[in-house]
């Protein structure tokens, strides 16, 4: 009995949050809401630390905080969610912490697919950007298999940054279009024959160079427009080679709180200064 | 006599007979006495001046040596060691600091940002940190026509009256952006400044000019691109070693920042750095650019010293 009516007074106190949570999101709406928020997970180790818990637990609270951001996002109507789950650099961690944030991976992309998860509640479309092939072959085959369960999903979007840096990113860009525009001329110049080759050479010079289009169309986080807001929690004020083409006009935001103590007040403050610095962006970039 | 005495200082400091400090003021009373310089002396600055280097047979305890005249000069709370080697700052505020102020002329408050800038230059001249750039102009910034003269102008005024003092100094200037767009006379004169301060081996001062972190990014892939195009590079040999040697700021010893300093409170990167930002600490400034002063400075730093900088490792 007693068991039970705690239970119904806890269903009630949550009801009641979440009616006053979406009455909060409502007020926001009144204002532009962000289109794309980026997260840098910072802070699990320290809050481990903090809280004397074992090892490896500091980022099972981060992935309990990272769900209920997503709700709060999603349900604020932000359309694009980025997070910064592994970066290339990680990989010079320990070993077995290393091994310990790969088995946490996989084991939560397979949660992910499960009917009750937050991505079917809310239709997530969830992608793995980064460059994949850093991971090992089970992590890489849930990540694939998730991309494909979610492709028909479309209310919203999750991107998780694995095996990620932004200078890779780029870097591969920078491949993908010199390859794809010294594979067009080489197979023109074939065609053209060995004659009028001047008058080959002259037409395929607008070819042959790199243009920004060409760049954004090769770079992994192409999927997604530029985010509106980047979060680094923990109080650190660096990007830490994160969406450093991406965040060249975004609102940077490092509250102090460790990751897993970030909140629903810590996604408000972002949004009020979004909004605060809205029309000058967006007057900016009409100008631009 | 006076050769026998500063050499005995030199040999006793090596032997831990004579401190630092003591090392460092022999080196003053040389300087002040000696017509002819000490040959050892003559040894160690002549070789840091060939390659501004301490590559010399007192590396060690020079740069022991400096790191105290360095700490003499350095305000309580900043250590010499934990100082950045390069510092880059957004210029930010001018205009709304004048509109509070109701002054309407554009030129005389861009002037009044310049002092600033430039007092900062010369405080980082002061404690031995080796680069500072500088975002001022934006690639982005032509759609403001007006605010374009005013600062096309000031920074003519500027490098014309102002080089001697630069290179009283010694400071090294050198130009970051698309230069092919502005005016000519400026090009003349960023080609002049250029030239004089090329061979100064002291504070290397980069100044960002219609520049933006995507231009820059750009402009070395199309570099890249045109090596891959005439057979000198192959497209699965680029990587980000390569890549950063074809940035624009490959120019100076430590071409990433380490510390970014934006005045105003806007907390924004607005296209300055983009590849260089990968792992700079950013400061964001409620200050506008010409009421930041010296303490705030020294604020910004004592914040730099305490962050702790573990590039994505442990």
């Amino acid at each position: 009995m007693e068991s039970k009516s705690d239970s119904y007074a806890g269903s009630l106190v949550a009801s009641l949050l979440s009616r006053m949570r979406r009455f909060l999101f409502h007020v926001l709406s009144t204002g532009p809401i962000p289109n794309h928020i980026a997260f840098i997970l910072d802070g699990n180790r320290r809050y481990a630390k903090k809280q004397k818990l074992k090892e490896g637990m500091g980022h099972r609270a981060g992935f309990l905080a990272l769900m209920s951001l997503m709700k709060y996002c999603y349900e604020l109507g932000v359309k694009y969610v980025t997070i910064y789950a592994f970066s290339i650099d990680n990989f010079k961690r320990q070993p077995e912490e290393v091994q310990g944030l790969m088995d946490l991976m996989l084991e939560k992309i397979e949660g992910l697919l499960k009917e009750e998860s937050i991505v079917n509640q809310y239709g997530v479309r969830v992608y793995f950007i980064g460059n994949l092939k850093l991971l090992n072959a089970p992590v890489r085959d849930a990540a694939a298999k998730a991309m494909k369960a979610t492709a028909n999903n479309d209310k919203s979007i999750l991107l998780i940054c694995v095996a990620y840096t932004s200078t890779d990113e780029i870097v591969h860009a920078a491949q993908e279009a010199i390859e794809e525009k010294w594979g067009e001329t080489q197979e023109s110049s074939k065609a053209s024959g060995a004659q009028n080759s001047d008058i080959c050479q002259e037409k395929h010079k607008g070819h042959r160079t790199i243009k920004l289009a060409d760049i954004e169309r090769h770079i992994y986080m192409g999927l997604a427009p530029d985010p509106d807001i980047l979060v680094r929690t923990s109080g650190e004020s660096r990007l830490s080679n994160f969406l450093l083409w991406q965040t060249s006009t975004c609102l940077l935001y490092s509250p102090k709180a460790l990751w897993p103590e970030i909140g629903l007040r810590h996604i408000v403050w972002a949004v009020l200064n979004f909004q605060r610095v809205h029309p000058y962006l967006e007057k900016r970039r009409k100008q631009v | 006599m006076a050769f026998l005495v500063n050499s005995c200082v030199k040999v006793g400091f090596v032997f831990g007979a004579v401190s630092p400090t003591t090392l460092s003021l022999q080196a003053e009373q040389d300087a002040l006495r000696f017509p002819f310089p000490c040959p050892l002396t003559m040894c160690c600055s002549e070789s840091i001046a060939r390659d501004g280097r301490r590559e010399t047979f007192f590396a060690n305890e020079l740069s022991l040596v400096k790191a105290v005249q360095i700490q003499e000069t350095l305000p309580g709370g900043l250590k010499p060691e934990l100082l950045p080697n390069h510092i880059a700052i957004i210029l930010d505020g001018n205009r709304r600091w004048a509109n509070e102020r109701g002054f309407k002329e554009l030129l005389p408050n861009h002037r009044n940002g310049g002092r600033v800038i430039k007092e900062i230059v010369f405080l980082c001249c002061k404690w031995r940190i080796k680069v500072v750039s500088i975002f001022a102009f934006s690639t982005e910034n032509w759609v403001r026509p007006k605010q374009v003269d005013a600062l096309m102008s000031l920074f003519e005024e500027v490098m014309q009256n102002d080089l001697q003092e630069f290179m009283g100094y010694n400071v090294q200037i050198s130009f970051i952006g698309d230069k092919s767009k502005l005016p000519k006379s400026l090009q003349e004169l960023i080609a002049t400044v250029e030239n004089s301060t090329r061979g100064n081996m002291g504070l290397h001062l980069m100044i960002a000019i219609n520049y933006g972190g995507r231009y820059d990014v750009m402009q070395a892939s199309r570099s890249i691109a045109s090596k891959v195009k005439d057979g000198s590079l192959q497209v699965e040999d680029i990587n980000e070693t390569l890549f950063e040697k074809e940035l624009e700021t490959n120019c100076a010893e430590f071409p990433n920042p380490d510390l970014l300093i934006r005045t105003s409170g806007e907390q924004r990167i607005s296209n300055f750095y983009l590849w260089q930002l990968a792992y700079t600490e950013v400061f964001f400034s409620v200050k506008k650019l010409p009421d930041f002063e010296e303490e705030d400075f020294i604020e910004v730093l004592i914040s730099f010293q305490k962050r702790e900088r573990r590039y994505g490792g442990n």
